[in-house]
């Protein structure tokens, strides 16, 4: 076993060994906390495809994350109400439904914007993707269906078959499975012929065309996979908040799942979880010493881009390495 | 005569007021190596750009195995057979030697698409590109990444990859430049056998190995190709020498 | 509708452009000179609107506070460089986006701590409160038509100190060529200190300005930042003059499409249904806009690099 592979078995262990230790002791809020933290992790291994993989910089990944939560938020309240949603199709508050609309909305989604945005590189890529998100943002604050401003609210925690949602730690497991397949899905495009191909596309897009294989379809394909997974997460975290606002449509959340991705370690497996379970931590900590806390989060980040480059896994596990 | 495997017909480049590539013409013949010389700035890089789809020409059509390639991107190109080598290496950094080669490989085979299964445990892959390592002689060192490896032997790798491309044209952009002498003679054989495998637009400084190898020359000056012929024939062309020996002599 | 409506709309449209303008000259010419992506550059906005907000309050003026925006910008901005931006201009874009983005959180929780959550407010100066009649009989607001005018201003004086100073000439070869510059002689790292508070200045400046017209607040900036992107996208990265055309651009689209759409929509649908949906297409519309641009051009329509 390599060093980092121990670091990141530790780290999937110590994910799921918190809330159970929590669930024993009776304290549910750190079981909020820590699906919270696996939520987000997700996010950002979606990103990590795009961005850890692929080298782009997608400045607008919330748009995804948010559609997902939307994609929830919406189907639940249809299925609540009773009401049909439109051409015949119904509501529902079945989590595999759910997750598969938001996964094929976010896909289908990202296919247009994903092939503008790649006509372009570098620092045009991340200005595009940003605007991009920004116009679904706009859309859904003046789109006044959905609550507008003032977000949606999930009266019932949406259901999976067999499992009481409505109890933190069931909730938790539904998102660690689905973390751990995300984790999964990442391990096993990273190896393939397709994850060569991305990560060539990354380091010289001139010389992958130039042995046959044009970057471009490469990229778009990842950038697809990559909203894909992030809308997943974000129908989760809807659920998990039983709420859906603009907020998760916004640039702050689409720098936040980047943040993610450094603090723990870019294109590594477990930097986002790494980050993810990092950045609630420092969230939770500093957050209840004082209000001001993303003053010091901008601290650390600064550090840590400036100084300490490689992130929390570079710092646990050494440098990437590559077969 | 047989009927040229590339064929390029007054090709034009401007940019502003400079003529890069002024009316160029040149054939690739099946087996040969043609190469392509010309002082510092005459505009050969321009045209190996233009060849490989780098860069699109003014005007003029390339004919790659009797097909008008001239609407094809460099990806489209090297999937047709033209395999192509860099003035300066082009590698992927992270990747091993054996792995650049494997990405070369599974572009011959068109199959990057594939999602689930591990590239290095795949024989179809990892075994063709061991082989062109063994070819060039850098099979020692298959596991190390390229960005770590001496400058001759990212030469060496370049040549793998353009190997495992199996092409029907190599396009080789100074594959000497850096290399000590002892690496040049190697290297200078090893073209001289691969001429056989396809032809070869070979562009060099190095004039020893230009001249022990080319079948063929052409001088590129200003844009214009001022010569072509045999070794002797350019030796012996007035122009040339006045053009451009003249200024290395 | 009336043709004075009409005007007055394109004018507010204009005005938005020429704020929009000052963010996305100094951006551009940011990346342009020094080839960094500035995110924190809504930051200075914000710094130059509270500067203003709070020493007008205090002197009473609202034009030592105008000054006193610009000089509180272009200082945090010279800071700013010297102390973090300056490790960057190596790094790539990633690395850029990252550390700006912690120098937002690190400026508006800041400017929280100083002056609280709640919004500060800056009045229109007496000398340009009031209305001038416009040709066909409509009145518009002078303060507004006065943002347009500096604008404009700012729009000439960046063309002639680029075009006609050494500065200028400075900063044109270092778009070009950062070794020659050095090899000139110039002290390369002064030069992007100078650039980058110059930018910050005209940040700040608009924050001041579009500040007497809004409530001036933190996160005030980010939203102007994200538009001027769009802008400088349009326009072309590095291109002062694409800056302005698109910034003109995107201030009337947005105007006028907030304007008239739910207009034009109201002939076809129920009057309700059609200021909803309006208003939600008016307001991706110059996204919109930037997609068709992009799909056409992907480097803008005046890029400055090949």
């Amino acid at each position: 076993m390599t060093r980092e592979t121990a670091v990141n078995t530790g780290l999937a262990l110590l994910l799921v060994a918190f809330p159970l230790a929590a669930q024993a002791m009776g304290e549910p809020f750190y079981i909020t906390l820590a699906t919270r933290a696996a939520i987000l992790a997700l996010a950002a291994v979606g990103l990590n495809v795009a961005l850890g993989l692929g080298g782009l910089v997608s400045f607008g990944h919330a748009a995804f994350f948010g559609l997902g939560g939307y994609a929830a938020g919406i189907l639940s309240t249809h299925a609540f109400n009773a009401e049909p949603l439109f051409l015949g199709f119904e509501g529902t508050a079945s989590m595999p439904w759910i997750w598969l609309v938001a996964a094929v909305l976010c896909g289908l989604v990202a296919l247009p914007i994903g092939a503008i945005s790649l006509r372009t590189a570098g620092v045009y890529f991340i200005m595009i993707t940003l605007a991009f998100a920004q116009m679904i943002y706009y859309f859904a604050v003046s789109w006044p269906a959905y609550g507008g401003e003032d977000g949606l609210s999930i009266f019932v925690r949406d259901t999976f078959p067999g499992v009481n949602t409505a109890l933190p730690l069931p909730f938790f497991l539904i998102c660690y499975a689905l973390l751990l397949g995300g984790l999964a899905l990442f391990w096993l495009l990273r190896g393939s012929r397709f994850g060569a191909a991305l990560e060539g596309a990354r380091q010289n897009p001139v010389r992958l065309a130039a042995v046959g294989i044009a970057p471009f379809g490469i990229r778009l394909t990842a950038f697809v996979v990559s909203a894909m997974v992030t809308g997943v997460a974000g129908a989760l975290f809807a659920d998990l908040n039983k709420f859906v606002s603009p907020s998760m449509l916004s640039w702050q959340m689409s720098g936040e799942l980047i943040v993610l991705i450094i603090l723990g370690g870019k294109g590594r497996l477990f930097g986002p979880v790494a980050g993810a379970m990092l950045y609630v931590l420092i969230e939770y900590v500093l957050g209840g010493i004082t209000e001001r806390w993303q003053f010091f989060l901008g601290l650390v980040l600064l550090m840590v881009v400036l100084f300490a480059r490689g992130g929390l896994l570079g710092l646990l596990a050494g440098k990437a390495r590559h077969g | 005569m047989a009927e040229p495997v590339l064929e390029i017909s007054d090709l034009r480049k401007s940019f502003g007021a400079l003529k890069a590539t002024d009316g160029v013409s040149l054939t690739l013949l099946p087996g040969e190596i043609h190469a392509l010389i010309g002082p510092n700035g005459a505009g050969k890089s321009t045209l190996i750009h233009q060849i490989s789809g780098s860069l699109k020409p003014d005007s003029g059509s390339i004919r790659f195995l009797g097909r008008d390639v001239g609407g094809l991107d460099m990806a489209g190109r090297a999937r047709l057979g033209l395999g192509r080598s860099f003035q300066i290496s082009s590698l992927m950094p992270e990747f091993s030697a054996l792995r650049n080669v494997m990405l070369a490989v599974q572009a011959r085979q068109g199959s990057s698409f594939r999602f689930l299964r591990p590239v290095t445990s795949d024989a179809g892959l990892t075994e063709p590109a061991m082989a062109m390592l063994e070819r060039v002689g850098l099979a020692g060192r298959a596991g190390v990444p390229a960005a770590e490896l001496s400058h001759g032997e990212r030469r060496q790798l370049e040549i793998a990859v353009a190997l495992a491309l199996g092409p029907k044209a190599f396009l080789f952009d100074e594959p000497m430049a850096g290399m000590g002498p002892e690496g040049s003679r190697a290297l200078t054989k090893f073209l001289d056998d691969l001429r056989r495998e396809a032809p070869i637009l070979l562009v060099e400084h190095d004039m020893e190995a230009v001249f022990a190898l080319a079948d063929r020359i052409s001088v590129l000056v200003y844009g214009r190709i001022v010569a072509t012929g045999t070794a002797d024939d350019i030796r012996n062309d007035p122009e040339v020498r006045r053009a451009y020996l003249g200024e290395t002599a | 509708m009336s043709v004075e409506l009409l005007i007055e709309q394109l004018l507010n449209g204009l005005q938005l452009g020429m704020m929009l303008f000052l963010m996305a000259a100094g951006l551009t010419l940011i990346f342009g000179v020094m080839g960094l992506i500035n995110l924190a550059h809504g930051s200075l906005y914000m710094v130059g609107a509270f500067a203003c907000a709070a020493v007008a309050t205090a002197t009473g003026s609202f034009w030592i506070g105008l000054v006193a925006s610009i000089a509180a910008a272009a200082a945090a901005g010279a800071l700013m460089e010297v102390v973090v931006i300056r490790r960057l201009y190596e790094r790539d874009h990633l690395d850029q986006v990252l550390a700006t983005f912690a120098l937002i959180l690190i400026f508006s929780e800041g400017t929280r701590w100083l002056f609280g959550s709640f919004p500060l407010y800056l009045n229109i100066p007496p000398l340009l409160q009031g209305a001038v009649p416009l040709p066909g009989g409509g009145r518009y607001q002078l303060y507004r038509l006065a943002l347009i005018g500096v604008g404009g201003g700012v729009a000439l004086g960046l063309y002639l100190l680029i075009s006609r100073t050494r500065l200028g000439m400075r900063i044109r070869a270092g778009e070009s060529d950062r070794e020659m510059i050095a090899a000139l002689g110039v002290d390369i790292r002064t030069l992007y200190t100078v650039v980058f508070a110059l930018g910050a200045a005209l940040a700040g400046l608009a924050g001041a300005m579009v500040g007497a017209l809004q409530s001036v607040q933190v996160g005030m900036g980010e939203p102007a930042l994200i538009l001027a992107f769009v802008v400088i996208v349009i326009g072309g990265i590095g291109s002062i003059k694409g800056a302005l055309f698109g910034a003109i651009l995107v201030g009337v689209v947005d105007t006028m499409g907030r304007f008239l759409l739910p207009k034009v929509l109201a002939l076809a649908l129920p009057p309700a249904q059609a200021g909803a949906i309006g208003a939600a297409i008016a307001s991706m519309l110059i996204y919109i806009v930037m997609a068709l641009i992009l799909a056409l051009r992907p480097r803008g329509l005046f890029s400055a690099q090949a």
